[in-house]
């Protein structure tokens, strides 16, 4: 179980309120939003269903080490906030 | 509905109308987005606008009215089994090329008989039809296959890029597309097979004895006469190329003055005679040849070229206009053209004269006539 909470840049595109659901792992805790709302899928994971390039997931304040597999354990305590990559200065 | 220019650029899209005898800008949409392509469906009416979002990567969306309002429909997409597939590596440098749609840089409608059907380009170079005016998306694997025997290669991008689309209008299942760089290539089948259809085309930037091999070949555009499909027009990255046997093979036009290297070619869709380009210095100087922004046009097939420059700024003007920057109207009367440094120009006489609309607009990578 881990709260999630979206860039607010991501809302005037598909609108993402924070919220707390399931899984093990920053995977699993995604899964069960994109469940909830499929379009949220492609402006955070590419095709090959990793982190985009331009995109970073914060884990309890850390960014998360498997931007791939998005594998880092999560628990009832876990914040998740899924931000936009500093760029362009 | 009157008709009007849709202007994309990299920080929105445009509408640009014609009020007492000047063009000016009307509207904004998307204003902030990256818009690497507009494309018009003259069958529905429907406009789409590739978005390309830095973080969260590509997206399109759709306008049944006009552009007063838009909804976002399907991205296309490497389908699983080819992203979990090794990857294919680009000739040149020898890297891997991404199964991963990083840009939009094609659209076409299908044809009359194929309601519904679309067809993009990307990059890396992919092809995707849609049969359902862009709700799903079907990557064209018989092409894919091609491109892993050929080799595509990047070229003014790290990958190799789809970037012009030509549907026969006598026949939809005829398709022509250009690869930057890969050469041109064609099917009679509606994409089931494709033959390699750049013959004659020349690379200045191979070794001599490549030179003339047609899968290195970097065109810029290729445009096809709408009135005369036989007749193609191709600005390539070393000069300007014309084919009148239906791809079939290829002439070199070396007559553009003030310089055979562009990005942008246009046809007139009623005479293949005529066609315009805009010249820059090649290549590795990409503005107007001498600060001197100017059009060239043949009307008799590229035995020569005039210099258009009415209206045109003639001292220390350095637009470049990219590929999608040119467009010409259905009467083949009305020709428009924008910049990377945000001016856009419009003729109503073939180019005789030009009256700018703009020149603080974003760097424009594309402009269409919606009619």
């Amino acid at each position: 179980m881990a709260r999630v909470v979206f860039t607010a840049n991501l809302q005037r595109h598909v609108s993402l309120p924070p919220v707390t659901v399931p899984g093990q792992t920053v995977r699993e805790v995604l899964e069960a939003v994109f469940a909830l709302n499929p379009q949220a899928r492609g402006y955070v994971l590419d095709e090959a269903n990793a982190l985009r390039k331009h995109m970073v997931i914060f884990h309890n304040g850390e960014p998360v080490l498997d931007r791939i597999h998005l594998s880092d354990a999560v628990d009832d305590n876990t914040e998740i906030y899924v931000m936009q990559a500093l760029s362009g200065g | 509905m009157d008709r009007r220019i849709l202007v994309a650029t990299r920080k929105g899209l445009f509408t640009v109308v014609r009020e007492s005898d000047r063009w000016k800008v009307a509207d904004a949409a998307f204003l902030g987005d990256n818009l690497s392509l507009v494309g018009y469906d003259p069958r529905t009416g429907a406009i789409y606008a590739s978005i390309h979002h830095g973080h969260f990567g590509v997206k399109l969306q759709r306008s049944e009215d006009g552009g007063a309002t838009w909804r976002e429909i399907a991205t296309p997409a490497y389908p699983q089994d080819i992203v979990e597939s090794p990857p294919m590596i680009d000739d040149f440098r020898k890297t891997a090329i991404p199964w991963s749609v990083q840009l939009i840089w094609a659209f076409e409608a299908g044809g009359r008989d194929e309601p519904g059907v679309i067809w993009l380009g990307t990059i890396p170079g992919g092809l995707f039809r849609s049969s359902d005016c862009g709700e799903s998306w079907e990557l064209n694997r018989p092409l894919l296959d091609r491109q892993r025997e050929a080799k595509w290669t990047g070229g003014g991008y790290d990958f190799p890029g789809l970037h012009s689309i030509c549907v026969d209008p006598r026949d939809s299942q005829c398709i022509t597309v250009a690869i930057s760089t890969g050469g041109v290539w064609q099917t009679r089948d509606g994409g089931q097979s494709w033959c390699v259809a750049s013959h004659g085309l020349r690379a200045e930037y191979m070794p001599p004895d490549q030179a003339y091999n047609p899968l290195v070949q970097d065109a810029h555009a290729m445009v096809q006469c709408a009135a005369n499909p036989d007749r193609l027009w191709i600005q390539h990255h070393n000069g300007v190329f014309r084919s009148v046997d239906q791809a079939t093979s290829w002439q070199e036009i070396t007559t553009v003055q003030p310089s055979v290297f562009g990005f942008a070619i246009a046809v007139h869709p009623h005479d293949a005679e005529t066609a315009w380009t805009v010249p820059a210095v090649k290549d590795e100087k990409r503005y107007p040849v001498d600060g001197r922004v100017v059009v060239a046009r043949t009307r008799n097939g590229g035995v020569s070229f005039e210099t258009l420059t009415e209206g045109l700024p003639q001292g220390h003007a350095y637009d470049l206009t990219y590929r999608h920057g040119l467009a010409v109207d259905s009467t083949g009367e009305w020709l428009t053209f924008g910049s990377t440094t945000g001016s856009l120009w419009v003729s109503e006489d073939q180019g005789n004269r030009w009256q700018n609309v703009s020149t603080h607009l974003p760097p424009i990578h594309c402009v269409k006539f919606i009619e």
